[in-house]
């Protein structure tokens, strides 16, 4: 079972540490895609396998990332869409790869993926299934959405792997306004009386 | 041998094309706005026989013909038709050009008997434009300017005799002179062409100028004039012979960077970009290697497209050794030069280059980005089209809050058209908490979507206890519960 930390090491672990892979899994994988790609500001592409009938909406994330800053790739299986994440990680002209994996990837692949991000200075992340996930990481993370009687925009995101760090949770929700992640505090958290 | 020379002249250009896409039965005309009015531009014979004619004001013409049909003249498309007859011109001889802006110039020299003489061939071109649907009048003479006189001013008919005689008997408007030099030589009573050549030099020129006498001269041969024909396309390929053959990567890239340049200088030259690229790589025992590369954007920078070569090259078996490489671009688009800027433009051209990269892998028109479409329906609110082709543009609008993915509808249990307080979907059990709704969405009935045929949805964005929040919506027309989407 992993504490509440300090409210301030937030903005130490997100945005992750920078020219690395990282892997995010859990029902609201997608909101932390999204909400990550918002924050590096740049370019993002996102890679995935061609058959997958689910549609990521331009409409719905739109708040998130401009959705003209993102362009999709669709490989036939997961080896294209491992081969092209290591082109975009090489050459760094994207701020953050996604790539969205249906099947778990050995260790090779994913020190491949670690080397190219680090050659190219830029971020990937994996969206991987849960309970899998590739050794060669640098952090993984576990995101839900949590039921709020006030908030419908409330998260948790759990640290649940981390090569250079203590295992974390914070419980965040998105500012619209500021189109930005802020972390909720723990007096916050408690029912209101 | 005499030059002999084949004016073409079709009088109703525009017209026919109108009307060889969309037949219409009745007086047509295409209009062109001309000094802040709709005048008429080109009819056809209908619109003719009720006394129109061209330069005529849109709305006389209407006052005059009730049942007259129009629609706006599009004169860059005639140019291209005129470059589409001047291709099919070539069947006949090599040397085509044009003539104004509805006209064809053919330079039949020796080539005629291949057709089994002028009339045959004469009689060819009409046949086959007629059956195209095109009006034509043609003429046939020594000279471009008899010629054209023919075409425009005789019988149609080829003739063949001394220049004078033949063209002597045309009014002085078919020596291509302008509206004004022509009125003022009909009122010095200079009808014919005959009329003209017979006046002392001297005198026509001071009064008219030289023009007059270079158009009969030409006319009459005395005068020389070219044709020019239409430039060949251009061609974009470069070719490296070796002496010895070579086999390992590094000198077959050093040779292709030598064919890059060679080619990127020509692209350069003509203001083009390379779209496609195709090295063939020939080796000793003749077999063909070939790479195709695909570019996202059109480029001409050797530097740039030289990296993208080096996935194909590593793949290439190089059996005993290549010794002849082969470069040619066999889809090129117009890049114009363009004023670097810091203001605007792209930063610099690497996400073009990964698209090219990635698209060399899985295809380039697997790589995609999102374009806001003008729809309602939350599927149809974005189109998904090649990056390579498209460009980001338009403005994203969200008036109501969208889910972040959306699935193909997945039916779930559910009763009424309130919510269901539990719900199971994909195998996981919630309860719902609350649930924001309805919003009612129409099908676009113009459209026939099969996926809409149960009618109208009203959708709830619907908060589990368990944390998901799930975008439901309900058919009332037919009653069902469906799953379409999940929020952040």
């Amino acid at each position: 079972m992993v504490d509440y930390a300090m409210l301030s090491d937030f903005p130490d672990h997100f945005p992750p540490r920078p020219n690395r892979v990282h892997e995010v899994c859990g029902p609201n994988a997608f909101g932390f895609a999204f909400a990550l790609a918002g924050h590096l500001r740049g370019s993002v592409l996102w890679v995935r396998e061609a058959w997958q009938a689910d549609q990521i909406n331009p409409a719905g994330f739109s708040p998130y990332v401009d959705p003209h800053s993102l362009l999709i790739a669709k490989g036939n299986d997961q080896t294209e869409v491992l081969a092209s994440a290591e082109e975009a990680l090489r050459s760094g002209a994207v701020a953050l790869t996604v790539i969205e994996l249906t099947k778990p990837i050995g260790l090779t692949a994913g020190r491949r993926l670690q080397l190219a991000a680090e050659a190219g200075q830029s971020m990937g992340l994996c969206i991987v299934p849960e309970g899998t996930g590739s050794n060669a990481v640098e952090t993984r993370w576990h995101c839900t959405s949590v039921f709020d009687p006030t908030d419908s925009t409330l998260q948790r995101w759990e640290l649940i792997k981390n090569k250079s760090g203590t295992l974390t949770a914070w419980d965040v929700r998105w500012n619209a306004e500021a189109r930005r992640i802020i972390v909720v505090s723990k007096a916050r958290e408690r029912p209101v009386p | 041998m005499p030059k002999r020379v084949v004016s073409l002249w079709f009088p109703r250009l525009a017209s026919d094309r109108f009307l060889r896409a969309r037949p219409i039965d009745a007086p047509f005309a295409l209009t062109q706005r001309q000094s802040n009015t709709q005048r008429l531009y080109c009819l056809n014979l209908l619109a003719t026989q009720q006394g129109l004619q061209r330069g005529m004001g849109h709305s006389d013409a209407r006052a005059f013909c009730p049942d007259l049909q129009s629609h706006p003249a599009d004169l860059v498309g005639d140019q291209r038709f005129l470059h589409v007859l001047a291709r099919w011109a070539k069947r006949y001889c090599p040397w085509v050009g044009f003539e104004g802006v509805d006209g064809l110039v053919l330079d039949i020299t020796g080539a005629a008997h291949l057709f089994g003489g002028e009339a045959t061939l004469l009689h060819d071109i009409h046949q086959r434009l007629a059956r195209a649907g095109l009006l034509v009048k043609s003429g046939v003479a020594d000279t471009r300017g008899a010629a054209w006189a023919f075409a425009h001013h005789g019988t149609g008919e080829a003739i063949q005799a001394q220049p004078l005689d033949a063209i002597g008997r045309l009014p002085v408007a078919a020596l291509r002179l302008e509206e004004k030099v022509c009125v003022g030589l009909q009122r010095l009573g200079v009808r014919f062409v005959c009329d003209l050549s017979a006046l002392p030099r001297a005198t026509v020129t001071r009064r008219f100028g030289s023009e007059v006498l270079l158009r009969l001269d030409q006319a009459l041969g005395t005068q020389a004039e070219s044709i020019s024909p239409l430039p060949n396309p251009s061609r974009y390929r470069v070719r490296l012979s070796l002496p010895d053959p070579i086999g390992l990567e590094a000198d077959v890239m050093a040779g292709t960077a030598r064919l890059l340049d060679q080619l990127c200088g020509k692209l350069k030259g003509r203001e083009m970009g390379a779209r496609v690229l195709l090295l063939t790589l020939r080796r000793v025992d003749k077999a063909n290697q070939q790479i195709e590369l695909r570019l996202a954007c059109a480029m001409r920078d050797p530097l740039r497209i030289l990296p993208l070569f080096e996935r194909g090259v590593g793949q290439i078996d190089a059996g005993f050794g290549i010794d002849q490489l082969h470069l040619a671009a066999t889809l090129v688009e117009p890049l114009p030069v363009q004023q670097m800027s810091h203001a605007h433009g792209r930063v610099d051209g690497r996400l073009d280059d990964l698209i090219t990269r990635i698209g060399n892998r899985i295809g380039l028109e697997n790589v995609q980005r999102f374009l806001p479409a003008d729809s309602h329906i939350p599927e149809r609110s974005y189109i998904i089209a090649p990056a390579a082709y498209s460009d980001p543009a338009g403005p994203w609008v969200n008036l109501r809050e969208r889910p972040i993915q959306l699935f193909p509808p997945e039916p779930i249990m559910g009763a009424g058209p309130s919510p269901p307080a539990f719900l199971r979907w994909r195998r996981m059990t919630f309860r719902v908490e609350r649930a924001t709704g309805p919003e009612r969405i129409a099908p676009e009935w113009w459209l026939s979507d099969e996926n809409w045929r149960s009618g109208v949805r009203d959708y709830w964005k619907v908060e589990t206890k368990q944390g998901r929040r799930l975008w439901l919506f309900y058919t009332p027309q037919n009653p069902g519960w469906f799953v379409q989407g999940q929020f952040a």
